[in-house]
């Protein structure tokens, strides 16, 4: 394979593809990102291929796998170009009408359509869709373009002109003023901006310095990184060439999760075709600007996530946070000048010198600027990744894009930011999405887990459910978050068990913001603002746990008995049978009934039961 | 002591200490856990004090000490999943197999690990058994997917 050493050879390659592309009538996008390969693409993808080769089409149909296309609950999605026809829940046995009818006379298979939430009707083309209408997308969109395994499709999108730009036309100083006029802040949850932080590292002492992605997206909820870095590897890989230039770095590392498998395939195989066309290694484009980048895969502990600790890890040691007296900027890796940014800040990072500072700053609020990527999720109707202006209200987020409600009970809370995010309810909705506004409020944007809640969630079991999750994940190496949150996590086990007290509540509250005060790092820093938040915007819940004994969402089980409505039961039997801990008894055609002692409050009865009888009390 | 498949990990991987979160992922590849003797030769031959090694071990979520089972259930544990049910699920799955998380079944059959999120949250809740998949569970769904598990496990040591 030829080098690309000019603007020219890189345009050349972006014709020719475009060009290959152009002799098929049709291009069929199929997701194949984790998401829908949970829901069985891989089947969807080797049927589609036999067929065509069956009828003979592989020359006038193209199928493109790509990476994640955002609409997770949907899946397996399929899109047909150019027409832009957006199938969703395909099976395998729906290929052979698609090829007959659609892709060979343009008919459109009614019941492959999306019905929308909201009114009900079949929707024919993707782009007429409520949840990709109201987005914004710039770095997701890509996602749907290309094949991340193969590089060409990312050149025909104008990749890697960003990465020619700066190495032929600008400074290391214009990349940095560009990238701070445009106002980017990390996308990761600290919402430092990105120029200044390039700008400490170039001017550090030191040599070599370092780049380093962090892909160890270990908030639950949020699956932003993992979709990027699968569908769109060249993006992160260009945005962190053109970062390395302007630091002066000659190393680049990608700190990714291991639980992200194919993330970590995607992005060996975008470095291996960037190498071969001479995009990374040495002497990139003929200049004297040399960079590598290494995969390095997480052990699995949430705290990597935090830069100290994850340089830590990336030296093979224990991910331990230390002190940030001295920046990570100035003695990071192996002590040495180190830029660490997360993989949606690095994608962004093209299209900004692409397009231009202004261009940027033209979206989003005064202080937080640009697009970002959320992950809806919870229970609302439309699931998925979303990519809006910053300053978009969370109203607008949970029921224009996310449709509402996906059980009609009604939306009482959106937790925002992760384990360090918080609460916040409906009365806050309109607020818009920026760092400094969450903040406010008592969450953060944090790196754009947003997770619905209706009624039936529990909000001291969800505030309990992070303290859990932080205490486990803590790596104990100081004394308020080690043990701070120990005492915290007794204490709200026991209101959710009906033996809180107030007395109690108050010293949850002196204990938390003590943690807050006395942390070492960010994890125990913001530790308490799910209790916070909660306490803050849900305190009647609080008070129905402690003072009334009483779960009113119906979820801490030592406040909660199951029983069977005599007058819904038919008698089928079918609870009897699902039931694994023998609780329920009775005769057939008959009323069931459940014991207590011997119930476990597992809810399989509720599951299996189709007449609705069996009631939480 | 058979070191031949450490050497050809340490081959790919490189012998520089920094290296040993990446060998010991390899480790645990080959051998589905951590053996102690691994551990040993891996501390001398990466040069690293034989306590940092199980430190290491230790630290990070991703490894175990422990053999696991033939078959590995993941289960979800993240915020969205939490709120479409996973916790009732997990006690379910862990009732009706005898065991903790992190623990495997006495036959050796199942290992039932936790994970904090796979990012698939769309799909919650979600646990993945030996790699595959499986979205929108349900504590009945998964009962009579372990069944299935067991009732296949059955059928292959009958053929042998």
């Amino acid at each position: 394979m030829n080098t690309i050493t000019s603007m020219k050879s890189l345009k050349e390659l972006s014709e020719r593809t475009k060009k290959d592309n152009q002799k098929y009538s049709k291009i069929v996008t199929l997701c194949a990102g984790t998401g829908c390969q949970a829901s069985g693409c891989s089947s969807i993808i080797t049927s589609l291929h036999e067929e065509l080769k069956h009828k003979g089409l592989t020359e006038k149909i193209k199928i493109r796998t790509t990476g994640c296309h955002g609409f997770c609950e949907q899946g397996p999605l399929m899109v047909i170009e150019p027409e832009n026809i957006f199938y969703s829940f395909v099976k395998p046995k729906d290929i052979p009408e698609i090829v007959s009818e659609t892709l060979s006379k343009d008919k459109i298979i009614e019941r492959l359509l999306y019905t929308d939430a909201t009114s009900g009707k079949k929707i024919t083309y993707e782009r007429d869709i409520s949840f990709y209408k109201s987005q914004n997308r710039t770095v997701l969109e890509q996602n749907k373009l290309i094949d991340p395994c193969n590089i060409n499709d990312y050149i025909a999108q104008g990749g890697y002109s960003a990465l020619v730009k700066v190495l032929t036309k600008m400074s290391p100083e214009e990349i940095i003023q560009e990238i701070k006029e445009s106002g980017l802040r990390g996308r990761g949850g600290g919402g430092f901006p990105t120029g200044k932080k390039w700008e400490y590292c170039r001017n550090a002492e030191g040599s070599p310095k370092y780049v380093i992605c962090n892909a160890d997206e270990g908030d639950p909820g949020a699956y932003m990184d993992r979709s990027v870095l699968e569908g769109n590897p060249h993006a992160v890989i260009e945005g962190m060439l053109i970062g390395a230039f302007a630091i002066g770095a000659k190393h680049g590392y990608i700190y990714v999760r291991n639980e992200y498998p194919l993330a970590v395939k995607h992005s060996k195989i975008a470095i291996q075709q960037a190498e071969e066309l001479g995009l990374l290694g040495k002497n990139i484009f003929g200049t004297n600007f040399s960079f590598d980048i290494k995969i390095v895969r997480g052990g699995g502990a949430f705290i990597c996530g935090e830069s100290t600790a994850l340089m830590a890890s990336l030296e093979g040691k224990v991910g331990e946070p230390r002190p940030k007296d001295i920046h990570t900027t100035d003695k990071g890796f192996n002590d040495l000048p180190s830029n660490l940014n997360n993989v949606e800040t690095w994608a962004n990072v093209p299209f900004i010198i692409k397009n231009g500072a202004s261009w940027f700053a033209s979206k989003g609020t005064a202080k937080s600027k640009g697009t970002k990527i959320f992950a809806l999720t919870g229970q609302i109707k439309n699931t998925g990744l979303i990519e809006v202006p910053m300053g978009t209200s969370l109203r607008k987020i949970i029921y224009d894009i996310g449709g509402g409600s996906a059980t009609g009970k009604r939306i009482k809370a959106v937790q925002t930011g992760g384990p360090s995010g918080g609460c916040l309810p409906e009365e806050l909705f309109d607020l818009p999405v920026d760092f400094e506004a969450l903040a406010e409020a008592g969450s953060m944007v944090g790196s754009g887990g947003m997770v619905v809640m209706d009624e039936s969630t529990c909000m001291v079991d969800v505030a309990k459910y992070f303290l859990k999750f932080l205490l486990d994940e803590s790596c104990g190496k100081c004394v308020p978050c080690r043990v701070g949150l120990s005492r915290m996590l007794e204490i709200i086990d026991d209101i959710t068990k009906g033996k809180g007290t107030e007395e109690k509540m108050e010293l949850l509250k002196e204990t938390a913001e003590t943690v807050s005060i006395a942390s070492l790092c960010a994890l125990g820093k913001t530790a308490p603002n799910p209790i916070l938040s909660t306490i803050k915007y849900f305190q009647s819940e609080y008070e129905a746990h402690i003072k009334d004994k009483r779960c009113p969402a119906g979820v801490c089980r030592e406040l909660i008995h199951y029983s069977i409505d005599e007058d819904k039961c038919t008698g089928c039997g079918s609870c009897l049978k699902a039931c694994p801990h023998g609780a329920i008894s009775g005769e057939k055609k008959k009323s069931y009934r459940i014991d207590d002692d011997q119930c476990e409050k597992c809810g399989i009865c509720k599951e299996v039961c189709k007449f609705n009888a069996i009631t939480i009390s | 002591m058979h070191t031949e498949k450490l050497d050809n990990i340490l081959e790919t991987t490189g012998k520089s200490s920094s290296e040993l979160i990446e060998v010991l992922q390899e480790v645990q590849k080959t051998y589905n856990y951590l053996p102690e003797d691994i551990l040993r030769n891996v501390s001398e031959k990466l040069e690293v004090p034989l306590i940092e090694v199980f430190r290491v071990a230790n630290f990070y979520k991703a490894f175990t000490l422990k053999p696991r089972g033939e078959h590995i259930l993941t289960v979800c544990m993240g915020t969205a999943c939490h709120v479409r049910g996973a916790p009732k699920f997990l006690d379910e799955v862990l009732g009706q197999l005898g065991i903790k998380p992190g623990e495997t079944t006495e036959d050796g059959e199942f290992t039932v690990e936790t994970v904090n999120c796979l990012g698939a949250c769309a799909l919650g809740p979600v646990v993945v058994l030996d790699g595959k998949y499986y979205d929108h569970m349900t504590a009945g769904k998964l009962r009579v997917l372990i069944q299935k598990y067991r009732n296949k496990s059955c059928k292959e040591s009958k053929k042998q």
